[in-house]
């Protein structure tokens, strides 16, 4: 038996409810997990003395847009001492999405969480320092949703320089 | 779209990550960057000093935030290849090589033996180069000039490397989903072999210039400790968790391209300190060159394809299009609308100079990915800089800045 094979049957015992799914896919395996009981999961991960995931190898966000459950954070979480790497992933619903903090379970989460609350603006309840990180302070929206534009710079030409140039977003006098 | 919120950002914002000193005005709030020449790039450091010692070292990113992710949810799965260049640009190799193993990964692809060969020389070529970029500016910070100028002259030799085998020096875009772009060119090895004939003997001059430089060491030893727990809880990786005794190298612990096969150790200091990453780096420029003498050896034994035969992942070669219909019809659907990857999603890890490089790729059934999110080590070596930096003196923060070896296009992407 695997570690991760381990690792997931001990995750269905311990918490019976909060393990939605299992899915076996390219030979990674990712357990889809209830975002109100996330960092208690984490937790059992990290300071259970059998499974011992220390390091918090990624975190990212995604965007279903249209479908709901909306977004999605994924965890790469590895266990150091015997090599072994599993994804944690938790579905949030698109309006108010909303997911714990796990910064008290791996500091190194921290900046992973600004950024994805920066991009899909997902709040991390209980994050000590929740401000964008990528993007100006004062910027509106949030660029990583499937439904925010692609950014481009407009040609100008010199027959309609001032038309276009009256639109562009940089500061102006 | 792009808009500006009419509110300015207040201090209040910022107030919970300085000092009660702060606020009394015992204590400094300096401005570092973002146009500052040992910041190695963009990056704005708040610094609250205590007269010449910092008590608090904020990192502020974002500078060069280009939308890369973003701007590849855009773009064909081989189109996009051309952005990773742009991510770290002292790793474009390895960054080329951990997008493409993420879609081979996804896609189910083989790849041919010489192109995995190619794919570890080139890798660790780069490692050398990036080593070497890091090794000058390391020392020009630490105001060793010389070495800097010593560095980028070696550093030349790898580009022309690269430039005869792509064409390019930098973002050469080389290493495609199934293989490399073309075989490498004749009387190639040649070069490399001289090279790595080379560059021992000029390793020897840069330690004797640091590595029992007294002054260098004072300026190293005892600056920015971290222990290996604390080191592994902030998610660090590569040479600067290795200086903290952690033996943790992704070519070692989830081989890919073959490393297994590879001969070659896996430096580690115990220090935990600047001198100890700088020890770790500097072990590790022969580690690779041992790599490469392997795969030049191997390389001129193994013939055949340099990329894989599967026609819907990898263009046929040129000659066929006259000859082959199939072929111009492959071509032409990889060229317009390129190839689609199944739904679902995979993680793919290599190990980059900096540390553990990922990508996190999900496909949904089409030609362009769903989401492509980068796992970069300078983005995780950054974040403790507050820890690292505190308590010491500003002139030491920028011997802690190059220890990590950040660069600011893999944090910011």
């Amino acid at each position: 038996m695997t570690h991760i094979a381990k690792t997931v049957a001990a995750l269905r015992k311990k918490f019976p409810d909060a393990v939605q799914e299992v899915i076996e896919f390219r030979g990674e395996t990712t357990v889809v997990v209830d975002a109100a009981s996330l960092v208690a999961v984490c937790l059992f991960l990290r300071d259970d003395a059998d499974l011992n995931y220390n390091y918090l190898a990624d975190l990212a966000g995604i965007d279903y847009y249209p479908d709901e459950p909306r977004f999605a954070v994924s965890y790469i979480v590895y266990a150091m001492t015997v090599n072994a790497r599993f994804r944690l992933k938790v579905f949030i619903s698109g309006d108010e999405p909303e997911v714990p903090t796990v910064t008290g379970v791996w500091p190194t989460a921290n900046w992973y969480e600004r950024e994805v609350y920066d991009m899909f603006g997902i709040t991390f309840t209980g994050h000590p320092d929740l401000r964008r990180l990528l993007m100006p302070a004062d910027w509106v929206g949030h660029p990583h949703r499937k439904d925010y534009p692609l950014g481009y710079e407009e040609v100008q030409f010199s027959f309609n320089w001032r038309e276009v140039d009256a639109r562009k977003p940089y500061a102006k006098e | 779209m792009a808009q500006l919120r009419e509110v300015e950002t207040t201090v209040d914002e910022l107030k919970h990550l300085f000092s009660e000193r702060a606020q009394t005005g015992e204590t400094m709030i300096l401005n570092m960057g973002p146009q500052h020449p040992s910041t190695h790039g963009v990056l704005r450091l708040l610094l609250e000093l205590d007269g010449e010692t910092v008590v608090h070292a904020i990192p502020d990113i974002g500078f060069l935030h280009t939308g890369i992710e973003k701007n590849m949810e855009a773009k064909t799965y081989l189109k996009a290849l051309v952005m990773t260049d742009r991510l770290d640009y002292l790793n474009n190799i390895g960054n080329n090589l951990t997008y493409c193993m993420a879609i081979e990964k996804l896609m189910e692809v083989k790849v041919p033996e010489r192109a995995q060969i190619i794919r570890v020389l080139m890798a660790e070529l780069q490692r050398i180069a990036s080593h070497l970029v890091w090794l000058g500016t390391h020392a020009i910070d630490l105001a060793s000039m010389s070495v800097l100028l010593y560095c980028f002259r070696d550093r030349e030799r790898i580009m022309d490397i690269f430039e005869m085998v792509s064409g390019q020096r930098m973002m050469t875009s080389y290493i495609r989903p199934g293989g490399v772009w073309r075989d490498v060119p004749d009387g190639w090895i040649a070069v490399v072999k001289e090279f790595l004939d080379y560059l021992p003997t000029t390793l020897g001059t840069y330690e004797s210039l640091l590595t029992d430089n007294p002054i260098f060491k004072q300026r190293t030893q005892g600056i920015g400790y971290i222990g290996a727990q604390d080191a592994i809880a902030w998610g660090m990786s590569g040479p600067s968790i290795r200086g903290s005794g952690v033996n943790y190298d992704v070519r070692r612990a989830m081989p890919y391209c073959g490393y297994e096969t590879y001969e070659f150790d896996v430096p580690l200091e115990t220090g935990g300190d600047v001198y100890a990453r700088f020890r770790c780096r500097m072990r590790e420029f022969h580690e690779s060159l041992r790599i490469c003498r392997q795969t030049v050896e191997r390389l001129e034994k193994t013939k055949g394809p340099f990329i894989t035969n599967d026609r819907k992942v990898a263009p046929p070669p040129r000659s066929e299009l006259a000859t082959s219909m199939e072929s111009l019809i492959h071509h032409f659907k990889l060229w317009t609308e390129g190839f689609s990857a199944p739904k679902g999603e995979v993680y793919a890890a290599t190990e980059s100079p900096r540390g553990e490089l990922g990508v996190y790729l999900s496909g949904d059934g089409g030609p362009k990915p769903h989401r492509v999110h980068f796992r970069c080590p300078s983005f995780s070596n950054l974040q403790p800089l507050d820890y690292l930096a505190e308590g010491h003196l500003v002139a030491d923060l920028v011997a802690i800045i190059g220890s990590v070896d950040i660069v600011l296009g893999d944090v910011d992407r």
